[in-house]
């Protein structure tokens, strides 16, 4: 019995060190926004300072116009996600159920593409329908990352869920529309869920096409983040909290549906490829 | 627009074909419930987001196209630049570098991982919580906080150093550490994923195997070596596959935390890429690059999928 309990306590302390990165770079993080240029600068570090410099979160709403590009990052990210699930649930189901699953070489394709490339002919494409100057380049950019996340974990869901309750509202007379919405849908509840949290995290963490389509008013909010490090703002305590102001929403949500997003990260890379 | 219409087309086609396969299925149970329409609006969508721009690029890359000129068709010159432009040679070897050490590093460390979060012990499931966070931060927000902590003279990191009696580095700032320093961080926010892969495979090993080797006198090593390691092989193929696309793929750590330098150090082909279509504004030769590059990208990943093909084999054989 003992030796078990000193194997586990060795256990513990073996993924304490493999998670220590983690946990350092985070608390870091933390340290670095809470205090003031003085403190910053000190050598050596000081990791828990006197006092607290809470107007770093302050400056960077209010020099930044930091409250404008999350509203943008909000409607990006929403808009491509709902639309993502609008089309990407029924076609997730479509191909589940044609058995068509040489199509998700397409999506594993266009996990290979670099995002780049989907930039120079997109960006030229608004250029010439005038949009440029708005949200839409982005909202539309961002399906290239959400549909497939959607149409991927939903394939791998509705081919999970039992065929035997919709074979029986098919002999009833109800039409492939009705089965889906009526009897379909409503079990693959979960699915959407683990879809919706992924396609959120992936757009809202999206950088690189922000980056070339966004202008000084439809930024989100990693290129707004991008923007106060290149304009060498020496003052790290307001950056520091800018960047986490951007993380943060993605870490509540890793924590609080992490078993989600486990589900859904393995059960796609392990049928991918 | 016509070179469009023959990629779709060939999409379609494909598409019909397993179709009428599955229809034909369905049919000799019952009625056939029709699901085309399910498909089609997004097909659509993937249609004018992911092969129109593909097609475009392909025409953009055999011509003469820089933004704000005028376009003349030039055939194969912009590949044949791209052959002789000893900057996209460079670029293609730092590509390389930096992929093979961000899938060594995050391989092997995940794996450890995995076996270590495989076992049962107390905050198991809190440690992992952590352990999977800096996968999901935003990539841009942690490069600022690195690049912060790589600082030369500020940076927490050399006062780390310090303590344990190692001088103080460039990091990032040094074209000879530049490289390994994002690789660093590559491997701090990907390790998770690869853990979490082969996570899965462990869940799927069964328990006997082990107990009669236990009987037979095999030791932990021998255990995982002839035992687990074959198991999980297929898993850790797909992790590798995974981050060798994703590794190639990297732009936000880079760009945001060294656009490429010092210097071009640091410069990928997705970096040279950036900076050819969108700082010069040559989209015919960046047009070139980015075909190029897919082929890198899809050439790597088919060598590894063969290579997971034989893997499996020799897991079918194993069991």
């Amino acid at each position: 019995m003992s030796s078990r309990l000193l194997n586990q306590i060795g256990l513990f302390f073996a993924a304490l060190v493999i998670v220590s990165p983690a946990i350092l770079f985070f608390l870091w993080m933390i340290s670095l926004s809470l205090k003031f240029e003085i403190d910053n600068g000190a050598y050596p570090p000081i990791l828990i300072p006197e006092r607290f410099a809470w107007s770093n979160y302050v400056k960077v709403f209010e020099e930044n116009n930091f409250l404008l590009y999350l509203w943008n990052s909000v409607l990006v990210t929403g808009t491509a996600t709902l639309l993502a699930l609008l089309i990407g649930v029924p076609a997730g189901y479509g191909i589940a159920r044609l058995k068509a699953e040489k199509s998700a070489v397409v999506i594993m394709i266009a996990r290979m593409t670099p995002g780049l490339s989907y930039l120079i002919p997109l960006f030229l494409l608004f250029q010439w329908i005038g949009i440029l100057g708005t949200l839409w380049p982005q909202i539309i950019i961002h399906l290239v990352v959400t549909v497939p996340i959607v149409v991927w974990v939903m394939i791998g869901y509705f081919e999970t869920t039992p065929m035997e309750l919709e074979e029986a509202a098919n002999i009833d007379g109800a039409s492939s529309w009705q089965v889906f919405r009526l009897v379909a849908l409503p079990i693959a509840k979960p699915g959407i869920v683990v879809a919706f949290i992924l396609s959120v995290i992936f757009s809202w963490n999206n950088f690189v096409f922000g980056v070339v389509l966004a202008s000084r008013e439809t930024r989100t909010l990693p290129v707004a983040v991008y923007n106060m490090l290149s304009y060498e703002q020496v003052s790290w305590g307001p950056l520091a909290a800018a960047a986490l102001v951007v993380t943060l929403p993605v870490l509540v949500l890793t924590m609080f549906a992490q078993k989600q997003i486990v589900a859904g990260l393995t059960a796609g890379a392990v049928k991918g490829g | 627009m016509s070179t469009i219409a023959p990629e779709r087309t060939g999409v379609t086609t494909e598409r019909t074909g397993t179709a009428t396969q599955a229809i034909e299925e369905s049919q000799t149970i019952r009625l056939a419930p029709n699901y085309w329409p399910f498909v089609v609006p997004a097909l659509v969508v993937v249609g004018a987001v992911i092969v129109f721009p593909w097609a475009f690029t392909l025409w953009m890359s055999v011509n003469r196209w820089t933004l704000g000129q005028s376009r003349s068709f030039a055939g194969m010159e912009n590949y044949l630049r791209l052959a002789s432009d000893p900057r996209f040679w460079e670029s293609l070897f730092h590509t390389l570098t930096y992929t093979s050490l961000s899938v060594a590093a995050p391989m092997f460390l995940g794996t450890v991982a995995a076996l270590i979060f495989d076992a049962r012990f107390p905050l198991r499931g809190l440690l992992r919580g952590v352990f999977v966070m800096p996968m999901m931060a935003t990539p841009v927000a942690v490069a600022l906080v690195w690049t912060m902590m790589f600082h030369p003279q500020l940076g927490v990191l050399n006062y780390l150093l310090s303590l344990v009696g190692i001088p103080p580095q460039e990091w990032i700032f040094n074209a000879n550490t530049v490289i390994p320093s994002l690789v660093a961080v590559e491997t701090w926010q990907w390790t998770p994923l690869v853990m979490l892969i082969v996570l899965g495979g462990l869940a799927s090993v069964p328990r006997e195997p082990f107990e009669s080797a236990e009987i037979d006198g095999a030791n932990a090593w021998q255990q995982f070596r002839y035992l687990t390691l074959p198991m999980i092989a297929p898993f850790l193929m797909i992790a590798l596959i995974i981050r060798t696309i994703d590794a190639l793929k990297s732009f936000d750590i880079i760009y945001a935390m060294t656009q490429g330098g010092p210097g071009t150090a640091s410069e990928t082909i997705n970096i040279y890429l950036y900076n050819t279509a969108f700082s010069y504004y040559d989209i015919g030769y960046g047009s070139a690059m980015a075909v190029v590059f897919f082929i890198v990208i899809v050439a790597l990943s088919f060598i590894l999928l063969m290579l997971r093909q034989r893997s499996q084999w020799n897991d079918v054989e194993g069991k």
